[in-house]
């Protein structure tokens, strides 16, 4: 059955745009004579053909072969029947084949090197310079004499700036290894702000160094190097500290308005932001083929089935407690247990798995020591863009400016024609939407099950009492405080340590200034 | 004592359905054999303490809610630092029947390989020492919690808040092994008590007892203070904190006062709780644990401390049946309770049945 395949594919390749000298090539492989193996591999490497590389790597990794009975070249993956095998000639699965079968393309260390030195110089001839400093990169730490020439003829012709300074960082870390003094010291100067966990460890090597010289020159540049990386790291945690504050000021600004600006304490704000995450599921299901966009429609679906649940709750419940805010509480906590629970019948209680878009993945590298991801990146600028619409329309809209009259006095801002009990509910609404919003954001950061809402409740409230409440500013900034601190504290404390302590302080603080760090000023403040 | 059940019907009827429940059960069980219809089950028992053992702490609830004003969203970090007290106690006579058989150290900490015993588990060996730690421990946290935030005034829902910020933090650190309290599994796998073992139908009785007795003088010792001039004065405050402090009382000293009984209470009850279930973990500190039984009181009718004691039955008859028949509908129900109570209900079933009473 198998060698049926492997003949079918063998006659396919005629297909396929195969020239007379890669074929041969391929045949001459098969030799036994290392010699004749040599040959074949620069006559592959002519060709220019864009398989070559890849069938150079498998030999390099041992993994060509070549069946015994047709003698066809196959590239193998451990199984456990024997090898899994693919076509060197399209990519093509062959199944699999037992050891016996199979007779691997046997290589010397002189046929490695120029394996080495061949593949490196496939990749650095590519016209699309990321592929070329891709390409680089992964020789860091992995370099011999072979790559090293290849790498310096090639530095003649290499234009883009970035894949030469990288060749040149490379160069250096050889220098280092130089049995010329000169060369390694002027190498050492040289990479003394290079952060390349290879410079380190030559350097780390380098420091106990017979020679003096070289040896302070080394201890010095390591000195430089690890309080760049020191502070590479604080930037590091500080970024975490903010994607973990953008995560609390998304969760909480929605109760920023409802509970800072109408004073209504809204228990089931956790389960809104759930609502928003199961919505993103959801829609993610009707449209399977477009993760990416449906993201972006996730956003204002989110925040209309949250707001209208919210306007619903407002109608139905909370608009009969204005004034009693134990009971609302009381009530509203109701509330967000039947939530719970509804989402836990109508979905089950296992998490559900939201998908990420491929944009989302994968993440920002500045140099070696420091690179942001995306997805946390993403949500950074998500939150900053949702706390400037609800400033906008808090501060610039009618609608924000009757909310702030209602909530300021509400008697006086109805004699002046405010329609006050529409405003409240629109008010919850646009509080819950935005928690319906948030939802959108943590789907891509946590999981999405019925105990999400709980999860973040209580930490909403904490960066709201903190911030101060009714002051969308003081919410921004405790959240990013609260975050920072947070993950300031995790390394020597650990994270839920990190997390009681930061519980405490709030605790704490709230005794000295009960109304938070930016407490209300004028008549707003009494009450 | 007279004079504390004197215009009190409620707690006149809720003390002589508690002395009659003290006496007839343990007859009923010990008395009948297990054939007869008359029999209670051991099982009823052990359920019937652990209502009595919530019912001690709806009490404690309803003397800071109803009486101060003060929405403790955190009863269940007292309740449960009780019982952990209790259990620590009961861990220390497992002795060398655990599974690893160690003498010394409880099976947990052999589990974790900590090479002795913690310094502040010294002294649990001992039943009074423990007791005194019951009280001790919930006792201290309130009052260390409640001066700091009764002198600078932290009032209303954010008081509330802060309180379940506290449980919040407890829970988080009781999770952790390194706490040295069994982490997410927490104590468990008790033998006996005092030299009982905790299988057999007398102890459970005696617990259940203790537990009725518990609750008898926790109603009684919070009606002394609701009707004395503190509990008084603590009325007026949950009226109208700023004309009681305006007329010279300090309101700080009241609150704290009555807060701290309030959790040692709380400490009392959740020591009771733990040989008869027979498990203590961080789930207790758990935020939901402690609104729940906010939402007893409510549904009894708040103000009236026997009401609490009612709720406390009827939510907990209400959860073990329907978790039992349909569970997924316990949370539905709960969440509706919530709802309709706080609407519909403000003074909970008390209240219903008194203006059905001033009706008739």
């Amino acid at each position: 059955m198998i060698s049926l395949s492997l003949l079918f594919s063998s006659s396919s390749f005629a297909e396929t745009t195969n020239s007379e000298s890669f074929i041969q090539a391929l045949v001459q492989l098969q030799s036994k004579s290392y010699k004749d193996k040599g040959k074949a591999i620069e006559q592959l490497v002519t060709t220019k053909d864009e398989r070559v590389q890849s069938i150079l790597e498998a030999m390099l990794k041992a993994r060509l072969f070549y069946t015994k009975e047709d003698k066809v070249t196959v590239i193998g993956k451990k199984h456990p029947d024997g090898f899994s095998l693919k076509s060197v000639l399209n990519q093509k699965d062959l199944g699999v084949l037992s050891k016996s079968k199979l007779k691997k393309i046997k290589v010397n260390n002189k046929l490695r090197g120029i394996l080495r030195a061949k593949i490196a110089s496939l990749s650095l001839s590519s016209p699309n310079a990321n592929v070329r400093l891709k390409a680089v990169k992964q020789m860091f730490g992995k370099t011999d004499k072979a790559i090293i020439t290849a790498l310096k003829i090639h530095l003649e012709d290499e234009k883009d700036s970035d894949v030469k300074n990288k060749i040149e960082v490379l160069l250096r870390i050889n220098d280092l290894n130089s049995s010329d003094k000169v060369v390694q010291l002027s190498a050492i100067k040289a990479l003394r702000n290079d952060l390349n966990p290879e410079t380190r460890n030559k350097l780390e090597i380098l420091k106990d160094s017979p020679d003096a010289e070289i040896a302070s020159a080394s201890k010095g540049a390591l000195e430089n190097i690890k309080k760049k990386l020191g502070f590479y790291e604080n930037v590091n945690t500080a970024f975490f500290g903010l994607s973990l504050g953008s995560v609390l000021v998304l969760a909480a600004i929605g109760l920023a308005i409802t509970f800072g600006v109408m004073g209504v304490i809204n228990m089931a704000h956790g389960e809104l932001i759930m609502l928003g995450a199961y919505t993103t599921y959801v829609i993610q299901q009707i449209m399977p083929n477009h993760i990416g966009l449906s993201l972006l429609v996730a956003v204002p679906a989110a925040f209309i089935v949250s707001g209208s649940v919210g306007i619903l709750i407002e109608r139905l419940v909370i608009r009969h407690l204005y004034g009693r805010p134990l009971e609302t509480l009381l009530a509203t906590f109701g509330i967000s247990l039947i939530l719970q629970q509804a989402v836990r019948s109508i979905f089950s209680p296992l998490n559900r798995a939201v998908e990420t878009p491929a944009w989302m993945a994968g993440s920002l590298e500045i140099n070696p020591a420091l690179a942001l991801t995306y997805n946390r990146l993403y949500i950074l600028l998500f939150c900053l863009a949702v706390f400037a619409f609800l400033f906008l329309i808090i501060k610039k809209t009618s609608l924000g400016l009757s909310v702030q009259a209602v909530s300021q006095n509400r008697s006086m801002a109805r004699a002046m024609g405010i329609r006050a009990s529409r405003v409240d509910a629109l008010t919850f609404g646009l509080g819950s939407g935005i928690a319906g919003i948030a939802g959108v954001a943590l789907s891509q950061l946590t999981n999405v099950g019925p105990n999400l809402g709980q999860d973040y409740i209580i930490d909403s409230f904490m960066v709201v009492v903190f911030g101060g409440v009714g002051n969308l500013w003081g919410t921004l900034i405790s959240g990013f405080t609260l975050g920072i601190a947070n993950k300031f504290m995790e390394p020597w404390a650990g994270a839920v340590l990190a997390k009681i302590l930061v519980l405490v302080f709030i605790i704490l603080f709230i005794q000295k200034r009960p109304r938070g760090l930016f407490p209300q000023k004028g008549r707003a403040a009494e009450s | 004592m007279m004079n504390l059940l004197k215009d009190n019907r409620g707690g006149q009827i809720f003390l002589a359905l508690l002395a009659v429940l003290t006496i007839f059960i343990p007859i009923l069980n010990l008395g009948m054999p297990e054939t007869s219809p008359f029999h209670v089950s051991t099982y009823t028992v052990t359920l019937l303490g652990k209502y009595l053992a919530f019912a001690l702490l709806a009490l404690s609830v309803d003397l800071v809610w109803g009486y101060m004003g003060i929405l403790s969203l955190g009863h269940g970090a007292f309740f449960a630092l009780g019982g952990y007290a209790m259990g620590m106690y009961l861990m220390l006579q497992i002795g060398d029947r655990g599974v690893y058989g160690n003498p010394d150290l409880p099976d947990f900490m052999v589990f974790l390989n900590w090479p002795e015993i913690p310094w502040f588990w010294n002294g649990f060996d001992n039943f009074w020492f423990a007791m005194i730690m019951v009280a001790l421990v919930p006792g201290l946290l309130a009052f260390i919690f409640g001066a700091l935030a009764f002198r600078s005034r932290v009032t209303g829902v954010y008081l509330s808040i802060m309180t379940q910020a506290l449980t919040y933090a407890l829970l988080l650190a009781f999770f952790r092994n390194e706490m040295g309290f069994g982490g997410n599994n927490g104590l468990t796998d008790f033998k006996d008590i005092l030299g009982f073992s905790l299988q057999a139908d007398s102890t459970r009785i005696g617990l259940f007892i203790a537990s009725a007795i518990a609750l008898a003088l926790g109603y009684l010792s919070c009606r002394t203070i609701v009707v004395s001039r503190l509990g008084r004065v603590a009325v007026a405050i949950r009226d109208t904190e700023d004309r009681v402090r305006f007329i010279g009382y300090r309101v700080d000293k009241v609150k704290l006062a009555i807060f701290t009984f309030s959790a040692v209470l709380a400490g009392i009850a959740g020591a009771l709780y733990v040989p008869q279930v027979g498990i203590i973990n961080p789930g207790e500190f758990s935020p939901l644990r402690s609104i729940e039984l906010v939402v007893w009181v409510a549904i009894g009718g708040r103000t009236t401390l026997y009401g609490a004691v009612l709720g406390a039955f009827i939510v907990n008859y209400s959860k073990t049946y329907l978790t039992g028949v349909a569970p997924e509908t316990w949370l539905f129900a709960l969440g509706a309770l919530f709802v309709l109570v706080t609407l519909y209900l403000p003074n909970g079933i008390v209240g219903l049945l008194k203006r059905k009473g001033e009706e008739a």
